[in-house]
C-alpha cells in the first residue's frame, strides 16, 4: 500500500502528499520537534542524524546533519519564514553536498482528514534545471522523486 | 539469471553512481539537449560534461544523433529504465522515512489522547 503521491507541477514545483493516522497537531510536531525529527527523517537504512536543530518560529534556523557512520555525510540548512502551529509551515532549505544547492522553498500543510492528517508539501525550486538536478542528486531528506519518468515520457 | 542483463545493469549503476551524471540523465529525460545546453546549469566546462556523457553513452544510457554541426543527446530506453530503478530506490528511502514516522506517531498517540480528553 503506497500512501505517498509525488508529482511535479509546472516547471519548478514538486508536490508530495502523504496521509497519516494521527491528528494534524501530532504530525506538525513530528516535523518541527528536534527530539522527534531524528527518529524518522533519515533516508536509506543505516543513516542517522546526529545533529538536529529546528527552531520553529519565523526566522528560526534549521540544520540537519546526516551520517552513514562510515565517514560519509552531508547536511541541510534552512530558515523558517512562516508558521501556523499545528497547521502549516513555510521554510527555505538547501543541501550541502558540500556545495550548497539552490534554495528550495517549501510550504507544508497539515490538514485534518477524517481521524488523520493529509500532509501536502509543496516545493518550489528556482528553475526546471534545478528541480531535475535536485531530484537526481538523491537524499533531499529522502525527498527524491519518480517525476522524471512521468515528465520524460510525455 | 539473465547474465547479459545483469552486466548492463552493473554498467548502468556504475554510471549512475555520480550525481552529476544522474542530473544529466534526469535533464535528458525531459528532452534532447546539446553539450552546451547541458553544461549551462551545472557550472561545468563542456569537456567535463562531455566526459560524463561518454560514460553514460558507453553504459548505453544516452544516445546521440548528428544534426549539422550539433550532436544532440537523448536518453535511451535503457537510460529510462535505469533512471526508474534509481528513482524507485530513492522513493523507497522516502517511503521508509514516512513508515518510520507512522511508528513515531503511533508511539506519540498515548499522551496526546490523554491530554486531548479535556476538550
Amino acid at each position: 500500500m503506497s500512501k505517498l503521491t509525488l508529482l511535479t507541477e509546472g516547471e519548478t514545483h514538486i508536490v508530495v502528499t502523504r496521509r497519516f493516522q494521527a491528528p494534524p497537531e501530532a504530525v506538525y510536531r513530528a516535523h518541527t520537534d528536534p527530539k522527534i525529527i531524528p527518529q524518522w527523517l533519515l533516508g536509506p537504512e543505516g543513516w542517522t542524524m546526529p545533529v538536529c536543530i529546528n527552531e520553529a518560529r519565523p526566522g528560526g534556523k534549521i540544520r540537519y546533519e546526516w551520517t552513514n557512520g562510515q565517514g560519509r555525510g552531508f547536511y541541510l540548512t534552512g530558515e523558517y519564514l512562516e508558521l501556523e502551529p499545528g497547521r502549516r509551515t513555510v521554510h527555505v532549505e538547501r543541501m550541502h553536498l558540500p556545495d550548497a544547492t539552490p534554495d528550495n522553498h517549501v510550504e507544508t500543510r497539515f490538514e485534518k482528514d477524517g481521524t488523520g492528517t493529509l500532509m501536502t508539501m509543496r516545493m518550489t525550486l528556482p528553475d526546471a534545471q534545478t528541480r531535475a538536478a535536485m531530484l537526481a542528486t538523491g537524499m533531499e531528506h529522502g525527498m527524491e522523486a519518480s517525476y522524471v519518468r512521468l515528465e520524460g515520457m510525455s | 539469471m539473465p547474465q547479459t542483463h545483469d552486466l548492463n545493469l552493473d554498467a548502468a549503476f556504475a554510471a549512475l553512481a555520480d550525481s552529476t551524471r544522474r542530473a544529466i540523465l534526469a535533464r535528458l529525460a525531459t528532452g534532447e539537449a546539446t553539450v552546451m545546453e547541458l553544461a549551462e546549469p551545472f557550472a561545468m566546462t563542456q569537456p567535463a560534461i562531455s566526459q560524463h556523457l561518454k560514460v553514460l553513452e558507453s553504459a548505453g544510457l544516452v544516445v546521440s544523433r548528428i544534426e549539422g554541426a550539433k550532436r544532440p543527446r537523448r536518453i535511451s530506453e535503457d537510460g529510462l529504465a535505469a533512471m526508474d530503478e534509481w528513482l524507485a530506490m530513492l522513493r523507497t528511502a522516502l517511503e521508509s522515512n514516512y513508515d518510520r514516522l507512522d511508528k513515531v506517531l503511533a508511539s506519540m498517540k498515548q499522551p496526546a489522547i490523554r491530554r486531548g480528553k479535556k476538550k
